[in-house]
């Protein structure tokens, strides 16, 4: 039975109300003593063989017969008009087959009609302007040089501050603003920056596209197949039948792979003219041009504070520079979130500038918003002189105050408490005065969506010799999605790990919602457990035939059938010799999510650094990270993400922003040398735990993501240490040894 | 001018002048000699990747600044995006399609599936061809010395900590496997 529900999904810390479909009978929650088997355990990925072989195959990676290679001219001008183009002495170059311009394609609109495909009006340096297809890469980058291209330069803006027209304001208000401000003892009123930050993603951003027929099919380095196939559909006037999109292995997005590419839609054009695979990877210099980023911000932050520290009002005005064609993040969402506070107000500004547009970018905004709230509630701490733990433990809320609900779980109490533990914060000491090497400690906190919802659907297959086949349309960006998937389906149906596979990647299975705001496994894992439920039932069904018996007398254990007795039957033995070939298919979705609580992450990290006042170097010597995420599926691989975000933290406190030229508009660190992503020799240790709670409101499962909320109390913890090391407040993102130079 | 070199004639080949038109280079990769038709210009990486569809080693930065296309060379590590094919001429090159011996992983690939030493995996034969090379060197290091043989391969994903674990887990490996 099928039925249409209304729903609210949280996306990165923006509400949807939406339609969807449920379909099945919902599952009871695991409880939280459950006594699971196979979820929970720490289990290694179950694809790693293939990756650690050079066997997996990436986009990058893809061969076919006949495949020709792209390459894409870009605009070297941050704002101007195309005035003539000549791609005579590039198309007599050997071995080019096609030059795309906008004079031989189709007007296909781009960003919501502000641009098209290929365009006349160019908004940064970078903007595509042709396409070269040719037989060998060296050959389309030589003809890239060929084409002759007349621009006319047009004014152009970098600083959101300057820019002339900023968009329409998001704007959320709770309470009385001035009432609460007139009721502080004390309010605190700073300003913040943050910087562009490029993801960098190992594999760029690229697509194969080959058309048999008319028949399209698209390899893509994508965190949405769905998308892309509806978006190429659009693009190219074809019907969903008609455009696969599939996705095997990917080597990193971040956030900046959940949409369809311009690469994509010119490889299809391409390879439909030229009746030939087309491979259009962009190189690393496109990457850091065009292929998005996280947006600088500049935030004005006011807080309102009774003596004893309780919030009385907070605002926020904040401006992020989106870029050519990009638009603002939730950077309020923690202002709005995160601590108890009756009076409120935030108010945010996308501002286009002529630089590449931004896209979303592990836990997009919350990082950005993160730094400045928990900068400023630090601050606050030492003005009114109470500890920054007791500050946070004094605005603790138990209820979401956006909807006013109480949360599914909550767990950052316990993490604060275990957090201090680790980093040992009720005993930290205070660098003595004039010691150049000052030592310091900060903490910082988190709440980020990651509950997931509908719709998302899977199957599970039983092969008649005792194995599964678990299939839906989601995406393992690297976060170890399928090992968690076929976590759930072993445990669920009574398997072992080892007699599960799991497909995924191809818009031929169920469909599945792109892999962001750290909802993957909250959103398919439930639809996987439905599915592999069904698929036992059926199981049983037919086994208690062949054994003259009822399903209810039956179970299954370490893929056995458990027979009235105790009895043990190989399932291999009693179907695939009794029944020959066939198949059991079994459906699930996910339900609903819950009507009356929020579902919500949180966590807390704590970090000790070393200032170095002669050389303005921050060593960090320890980071402690502490989160709330849920039931905990896999405890190898949710390791894996908490560092993986706390690095990326990392970078993003102290080594990474995109430099523009001031003067041309041009990046100039657009490669791996000069912009800094953290090495081997710059992660110091990082000590996590998980709370590990059955969150039995969010889904059948307990489980909730953990993807983003590792990457966004980081910045701010180290941040708060650097203060709590040199006494003087960094309110700019990197924190430059420059700035601290200075002092 | 281009000078037409003799299959058979290697030795003289790599003496002579040749280029800037394609030429023969005969490559020695985990074991067989394969032969190509690429202009000097042609990277060992776009060789392995295009000319003999060996992809397993990556391309990210394509200048020397990611570790991802490390292979080795002569027993040393180096970076493939920077190495011309026609400098390899007849010399041994080892990539990550020629460590699993019939389908039995190497032991660094085993520590790395244990260690769960990589997310998306794009790095990671970079990494794992890095360590090959200096456990061939240093078979009992320290974990500072996993750390800086490393240094030159970037992970996005910041498997960092347990690449380094995956590093000592190796060292252990091998150790057992050869002793007596
Ligand atoms: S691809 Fe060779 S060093 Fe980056
Ligand atoms: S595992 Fe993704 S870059 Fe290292």
């Amino acid at each position: 039975m099928k039925r249409v529900i209304k729903t609210q999904t949280e996306f990165e810390g923006r509400i949807y109300e939406e339609h969807v479909v449920i379909e099945g009978q919902g599952l009871e929650a695991w409880p939280q003593d459950a006594s699971l088997k196979i979820v929970g355990q720490p289990q290694p990925r179950i694809d790693g063989a293939a990756r650690v072989t050079g066997q997996a195959h990436y986009t990058y990676d893809i061969r076919l017969p006949g495949m020709l290679y792209g390459a894409i001219l870009r605009s070297p001008h941050a704002h101007a008009r195309l005035l003539a183009i000549n791609t005579e002495r590039a198309r007599a170059l050997p071995g080019v087959q096609l030059i795309l311009t906008h004079e031989n394609i189709p007007e296909i609109p781009w960003g919501n009609g502000q641009t098209r495909l290929l365009d006349t009006t160019l908004c940064y340096a970078g903007d595509e302007v042709a396409c070269v297809v040719a037989r060998d890469p060296d050959i389309a980058r030589d003809a890239l040089e060929l084409i002759e291209v007349e621009y006319q330069q047009l004014p152009w803006v970098l600083d959101p501050l300057a820019a002339l027209e900023p968009g329409e304001p998001q704007v959320y208000q709770r309470g009385d603003l001035e009432a609460g401000f007139k009721a502080a003892d004390i309010v605190l009123e700073r300003s913040f920056r943050t910087q562009t930050a490029l993801h960098n993603c190992l594999e760029t951003h690229g697509s194969v596209a080959y058309w048999e027929g008319d028949q399209l099919t698209v390899w893509d380095s994508t965190q949405h197949i769905f998308g892309v196939r509806q978006g190429l559909a659009a693009a190219l006037g074809l019907s969903l039948n008609k455009v696969r999109v599939i996705k095997k292995y990917m080597g990193g997005g971040f956030g900046s792979k959940n949409r369809l590419g311009k690469y994509t839609v010119l490889a299809a054009l391409a390879a439909r003219r030229l009746g030939r695979p087309v491979q259009l990877m962009l190189s690393r210099k496109e990457e850091n041009l065009a292929a998005g980023n996280r947006h600088a911000t500049v935030q004005r932050l006011k807080l309102g504070a009774k003596r004893d520290g309780s919030l009385t009002a907070i605002s926020l005005k904040a401006w992020a520079a989106v870029g050519a064609y990009g638009f603002a993040m939730a950077v309020g969402g923690p202002v709005r979130q995160l601590y108890r506070c009756a009076n409120l107000r935030t108010e945010e500004y996308g501002v286009r500038t002529n630089t590449g547009p931004n896209s979303a970018f592990r836990a997009p905004g919350y990082v950005e918003g993160a730094f400045a709230l928990e900068s400023a509630l630090d601050e606050l701490a030492h003005e009114l002189n109470i500890d920054p733990l007791e500050l946070r433990l004094k605005n603790y809320t138990e209820r979401d105050q956006i909807m006013d609900k109480p949360y599914s779980s909550k767990g950052l109490g316990q993490a604060y408490r275990r957090g201090a533990e680790l980093i040992g914060w009720r005993k930290r000491g205070h660098t003595p005065a004039g010691a150049k090497l000052r030592r310091g400690f900060g903490m910082a906190s988190q709440i980020w969506g990651g509950g997931g919802g509908p719709p998302a659907h899977a199957l599970c297959k039983l092969n008649p010799d005792g194995t599964a086949l678990v299939i839906s349309g989601t995406q393992d960006l690297g976060t170890g999605t399928k090992t968690v998937l076929a976590q759930i389906a072993a445990e669920e149906l009574g398997f072992p790990l080892e007699a599960i596979s799991v497909e995924i990647g191809d818009t031929r299975g169920p469909y599945a919602p792109l892999s962001a705001g750290s909802m993957t496994v909250s959103s398919v894992g439930p639809a996987v457990r439905m599915a592999a439920h069904d698929a036992r039932q059926q199981l049983l069904e037919v086994a208690a035939q062949l054994l003259e018996t009822r399903p209810a007398e039956l179970s299954i254990a370490e893929g056995y059938l458990i027979a009235p007795g105790g009895r043990r039957v190989a399932l291999k033995e009693l179907l695939a010799d009794k029944l020959g070939q066939f198949i059991i298919i079994g459906r699930g979705a996910r339900g609903p999510n819950p009507e009356d609580r929020r579902v919500n992450t949180f966590g807390a990290q704590f970090a000790e650094v070393e200032v170095d006042l002669d050389t303005g170097a921050v060593r960090v010597l320890r980071l402690v990270a502490v989160h709330e995420s849920g039931r905990v599926i896999n405890p190898l691989t949710i390791g894996s993400q908490i560092e993986g975000g706390i690095i990326q933290g990392l970078g993003f406190a102290l080594l990474e922003g995109r430099v523009v030229d001031r003067n041309r508009g041009i990046v100039l660190n657009a490669n791996l040398e000069d912009y800094k992503i953290p090495t081997m020799l710059d992660v110091p240790p990082i000590n996590h735990e998980m709370i590990d709670l059955a969150d039995t409101y969010a889904n059948n499962l307990g489980a909730k993501g953990i993807g983003e909320p590792a990457i966004i109390p980081t910045a701010a913890a180290i941040a708060n240490a650097v203060y709590d090391a040199i006494g003087v407040r960094l309110t700019e993102l990197p924190l430059r040894r420059a700035a601290i130079l200075q002092l | 001018m281009a000078t037409k070199t003799m299959p058979q004639d290697q030795a003289a080949a790599k003496n002579r002048p040749r280029g800037p038109q394609k030429c023969e280079i005969h490559l020695q990769v985990n074991g067989r000699t394969e032969k190509i038709w690429v202009e000097p210009r042609r990277t060992l990486l776009d060789a392995l990747r295009l000319d003999l569809g060996l992809t397993g080693t990556k391309k990210v930065c394509d200048e020397g600044q990611c570790g991802a296309c490390t292979v080795i060379l002569d027993e040393q590590p180096v970076y493939a995006c920077l190495t011309l094919a026609i400098e390899c001429e007849g010399r041994p090159i080892e990539t990550i399609e020629g460590l699993a011996q019939d389908g039995r992983l190497h032991p660094i690939q085993e520590a790395f599936i244990a260690q769960d030493a990589l997310q998306c995996g794009f790095c990671t034969p970079g990494q794992i061809m890095s360590l090959k090379a200096f456990l061939a060197k240093n078979p009992r290091p320290s974990l500072a010395e996993i750390k800086r043989a490393v240094s030159g391969n970037l992970c996005r994903c910041g498997a960092y900590l347990r690449i380094a674990q995956a590093g000592l887990e190796a060292a252990r490996r091998l150790a057992a496997e050869h002793k007596p």
